[in-house]
């Protein structure tokens, strides 16, 4: 039954970099909580947990023909909407935000799903649509409709780092197909002052504080403020070699708010310094880079746009992340693929790389 | 399984535009690349001398709480500044030293200090624990004096609430306290900070997000013996907005001091929009002890009173309504048909049902009743033969009509929703059917009925109106700091009740006849130059039996009512009494509503002649707009009347 060149075009760069990314995760899991002193498993055995099973999904992931994804992308999408509207209603709210739905026996977040299903639903969509010289903005009116629908839910929760990412996600994958130079100029006509507008006239003063403070981290006074100056410092003082394995002051002292989590880039950065943060940033490159070189390859359209996307997504993740860490984007709960701890992340994270694989070991199809 | 004619489909152009792709991922790569070059190559020593030896400060700068007026524009709460001390964890290297030192420096009680600093436990260290509240200036000046000594030790200025009328309005105002971490948890407080204040109870909880207005603060970053270097950043706290409130403070206290010592509730309410003018539960608190730590013995005075200050009983207090609900109980005879005004029934002080003898509140008897008769002396034959006629659900649908046994909505916690007995209720809630027995006390307001002050005030109102139910509200206006009003709230409908003005009218001719026909029960809330209209009630707490006329225990004597509206031509206010526990309605309860309106209608004449020309102006306005403080001088007279 199984075709035996899936086996011999088996994608060892692909899963070869995700694990190197992963293992050097967990040992900075255990740095970045070696301060807590906590019942139960430790974090990075947790984390070794959520590795090993999501590399098992991965492997699964793969063994499907990526195609059943085209006859079910729909399906998906509109099951998603009606969780994420499940989610407003009656959703568990946590830390300001109803973000998850309790299904009895456990809880899931489908503002999560939503990044692969975008991927899948825009790959559907743009696959049975050629242009020619590029999307005009009449061809973009029906995608942006089936991405406004779920980013506009998803900002209701709030969870505005994971609406901003599904609309990167989606924007990446268009870009993919290609604009015209003219429907570039009309977004960012139209754009510019339906910002404006919205910013002058509809919202309120504290609606704007809150914005600036998003831009901004340093501006606000405790929250994202605080976490921002005490990351920097971690990162910056990490200098070329950094402070060396569990020696990281600032994290070790607990300075850092969520070091384990959104913040673990940081941990890294103070004890293994720029020689340390060269290193996984460049096998984050790879990573992005070779998920490319799958698309490239790919032989149908769909296979090329679904790789496009999945890559889209964790080089968005990465990049928010790493970005926002050292200061130079707004502060928003967005993880680091493989590295920062968390089921949830790594659980899609790890369904993006089956994917991929998915499609990197069916090339020969073609 | 898949379709072969997708293999074949026409690959085309995107692939090579992974190029452009590539490119743009290394860019932005290399963009944080060069950043964090930036920051461990070149900035490396800064922030080498930041993480080694210093460290970041927070110092959180209070906001200001809104102001609470009354609908005149009189502040009822406002705030003055507090002075507290805070300890800042990672500064400190032996905290319970530190303690000590304070302790006996500021001759502070040790135990609440470690109390507060235990309670911090688990908390960003860079954030200051408060340990003491409302240090005293003397205190604050030995800390400055002391400053070197004690590293890691702040003062900070925290406003706190104040209370232009002490005890008054207590459970419609609520109080602050400092927000538990439990609350901390909650998304509603998502953005407050531990050691922040923040409303416990009544308006300061339900319009919490208003008033709080959002706290500021500075960053500074400090040397490791504590010296500021910079400020790193800075935000200034904004105030909350205020609240203008729909109740008169001068009415409020004239009808808290009518109470006496007697416990109970009595709300106030404009007829014609639900604008609640007073809202009464006695005996009242101290707001101002709930800020801080409130003395044990008061504590236990509090708890131990029989009569319940901390209860609002305008709100949660569950009472069966008495004779008061027979206005209902009249209303659904009239419109069902069973009676109209000349309808008479014979009383001759009780009345056989199935074997049972249910008694008339009058022994002997009121003779020959009519339904103005009936309400005037408030014969209970003659409700106990209508209900009987009606069935409970006929009554249940008549108050229902009325929007009773729900909340009303008036915004604060707690709203208790009364009760209004079917038949369905009970054999749902006992599982028994309903005996025709049980449809007679409810006619009178006995048995399970169940209504609130504010349920009786909003019945009596919407029969003043003849129909129309408003939502009974507390709060007229938001106001900015700057006095702008932000928002104002319009009467809301809640419904009507669809009953014909024909049966208003009846009825409440014999309301009138209550208040000044001789031989009326509620004369004692008779004025002379208003008319009044109302209805008294006295509800059984327990049932004692032939010698329940005996002295009683506190708890178990009867609960006097009174409700009622005026002027009777023109209905401006709705007014409900509740004395707990006090006795005949017409006794106890209908003196307190003789008070409340005599007060009301004084505060809506101009002064006494005797004042200067300047000030009559002054006050013709004040029905209107808000008045200024010469309003005190008036309620004067009021009270003492």
């Amino acid at each position: 039954m199984i075709d035996r060149r899936l086996v011999t075009n088996f994608d060892w760069t692909l899963i070869g970099l995700v694990s190197a990314i992963c293992l050097m995760g967990i040992l900075n899991v255990y740095s970045a909580s070696a301060a807590y002193k906590m019942g139960g498993a430790p974090y990075y055995i947790k984390q070794l947990n959520w590795m090993a099973f999501g590399l098992l999904l991965s492997l699964v992931v793969a063994s499907v023909d990526y195609h059943i994804l085209e006859d079910f992308s729909y399906w998906f999408y509109g099951f998603l909407i009606l969780l994420l509207v499940a989610v407003l209603l009656v959703g568990k709210r946590s830390l300001g935000a109803t973000r998850w739905l309790n299904l009895g026996f456990f809880t899931i977040q489908p503002s999560e799903l939503m990044k692969i299903v975008i991927v899948v639903t825009f790959a559907r969509f743009f696959n049975n649509f050629h242009t020619v010289g590029g999307l005009t903005v009449k061809d973009m009116l029906f995608p942006l409709g089936l991405l406004a629908i779920p980013a506009l839910l998803i900002m209701k929760q709030p969870d505005l780092g994971t609406a901003t990412l599904v609309v990167l996600i989606a924007a990446s994958m268009a870009f993919y197909v290609g604009f015209r130079w003219s429907t570039i100029v009309t977004f960012a006509l139209v754009t510019v002052p339906f910002f404006w507008f919205t910013w002058a006239v509809y919202m309120k003063p504290y609606q704007k504080n809150r914005v600036l403070d998003f831009i901004n981290p340093e501006r606000s006074r405790l929250g994202s403020g605080y976490h921002i100056i005490q990351s920097k410092i971690a990162v910056g003082s990490g200098g070329f070699w950094g402070k060396g394995y569990v020696k990281g002051t600032q994290a070790q002292l607990r300075f850092l708010p969520e070091q384990h989590t959104d913040f673990a880039f940081s941990v890294f950065a103070e004890e293994w310094g720029f020689f340390g943060t060269l290193i996984l940033l460049v096998l984050y490159l790879c990573l992005v880079l070779w998920g490319l070189n799958i698309a490239r390859r790919c032989n149908d359209r769909f296979g090329g746009l679904l790789a496009v996307g999945v890559t889209a997504m964790l080089f968005w993740h990465t990049a928010i992340n790493i970005g926002m860490v050292i200061g130079l984007f707004p502060v928003v709960g967005v993880p680091l693929p493989f590295f920062s701890y968390g089921g949830t992340s790594m659980i899609t994270s790890m369904v993006g790389v089956g994917i991929l694989q998915s499609i990197s070991m069916r090339r020969f199809m073609f | 399984m898949i379709k072969g004619q997708r293999y074949v489909r026409e690959v085309a152009q995107p692939r090579q535009r992974t190029i452009p792709l590539a490119i743009v991922v290394t860019v932005l790569f290399f963009l944080l690349l060069l950043r964090l070059w930036y920051l461990q190559i070149i900035k490396v020593d800064d922030y080498r001398a930041m993480s080694e030896n210093n460290r970041l400060r927070f110092l959180p700068v209070a906001a200001s709480r809104g102001a609470l007026m009354d609908r005149n524009g009189t502040v009822m709460v406002n705030n003055r500044p507090s002075f507290s001390l805070s300890i800042i964890p990672q500064e400190v290297k032996d905290v319970e030293g530190m303690l000590d030192t304070l302790a006996s420096l500021l001759k502070l009680d040790r135990a609440e200090l470690q109390e507060r600093w235990e309670k911090s436990k688990g908390r960003a260290r860079y954030y200051p624990v408060v340990i003491a509240i409302n240090i005293n200036r003397d205190q604050v000046e030995i800390v400055e004096e002391n400053k070197l000594r004690l590293p890691g030790i702040e003062v900070s200025v925290k406003p706190v609430r104040e209370y232009a009328f002490q005890n008054s309005a207590a459970h419609l105002l609520g109080y602050i306290g400092e927000v538990s971490d439990k609350e901390l948890d909650l998304p509603a407080y998502g953005d407050y900070n531990p050691g922040d204040y923040i409303g416990k109870n009544g308006i300061e909880k339900a319009w919490e997000h208003e008033l709080h207005g959002s706290d500021g603060g500075r960053q500074l970053e400090v040397d490791s013996r504590g010296r500021v270097l910079r400020v790193l950043s800075e935000s200034s706290p904004t105030v909350g907005n205020s609240l203008v409130l729909t109740v008169d403070s001068r009415l409020q206290r004239t009808a808290e001091q009518a109470f006496g010592a007697q416990a109970g509730a009595a709300v106030v309410m404009n007829v014609t929009n639900g604008e609640v003018l007073a809202f009464v539960s006695s005996p009242t608190f101290d707001p101002s002890l709930f800020a801080g730590r409130i003395p044990a013995d008061v504590w236990k005075g509090y708890l131990e009173d029989k009569r319940h200050p901390l209860e609002n009983k305008a709100l949660s207090g569950q009472y069966p309504p008495g004779s008061t609900f027979k206005m209902l109980t009249a209303l659904a005879g009239l419109e069902a048909g069973v009676v109209n005004e000349n309808t008479s029934v014979y009383c001759d002080g009780a009345y056989e049902m199935g074997g049972s003898k249910f008694r008339c509140w009058s022994r002997s008897g009121h003779g020959s009743v009519n339904l103005r008769k009936s309400l005037k002396e408030s014969c209970d034959v003659y409700y106990y033969q209508l209900g009987e006629k009606l069935g409970v659900d006929r009554i249940a649908a008549m108050a229902e009509r009325f929007m009773l046994g729900k909340e009303l909505g008036i915004g604060l916690q707690n709203e208790k929703r009364g009760l209004i007995p079917t038949s369905a209720w009970k054999l749902k809630r006992f599982g028994k059917k309903w005996f025709p027995g049980e449809t007679l006390p409810v006619a009178i307001g006995q048995g399970y009925v169940l209504m609130t002050p504010i349920q009786l005030a909003s019945m009596v109102a919407t029969v003043a109106n003849e129909g129309t139910i408003y939502r009974p509200h507390l709060v007229k206006k938001v106001v900015d700091p700057d006095g702008k009003t932000i928002k104002e709230f319009s009467p809301e409908v809640l419904g009507t009740t669809g009953i014909s003005p024909a049966s208003f009218k009846k009825v409440k001719q014999g309301l009138f006849a209550v208040v000044n026909d001789p031989g009326g029960t509620g004369a004692n809330a008779r004025l002379w130059d208003v008319k009044v209209a109302g209805k008294t009630g006295t509800s059984q707490v327990v049932k004692l039996g032939e010698d329940r006329k005996k002295a009683v225990a506190y708890q178990y004597k009867d609960h006097g009512l009174f409700v009622a509206f005026a002027p009777f031509d023109k209905p401006e206010i709705a007014v409900a009494v509740v004395v707990e526990h006090g006795g005949g309605g017409g006794a106890v309860a209908a003196p307190i509503a003789g008070k409340i309106l005599r007060s009301y209608f004084d505060l809506q004449k101009p002064p006494a002649p005797k004042p200067k020309p300047a000030e009559e102006s002054q006050d013709d306005a004040q029905a209107e707009a808000p008045a200024g403080k010469q309003d005190h001088q008036v309620q004067q007279g009021a009270a003492s009347d």
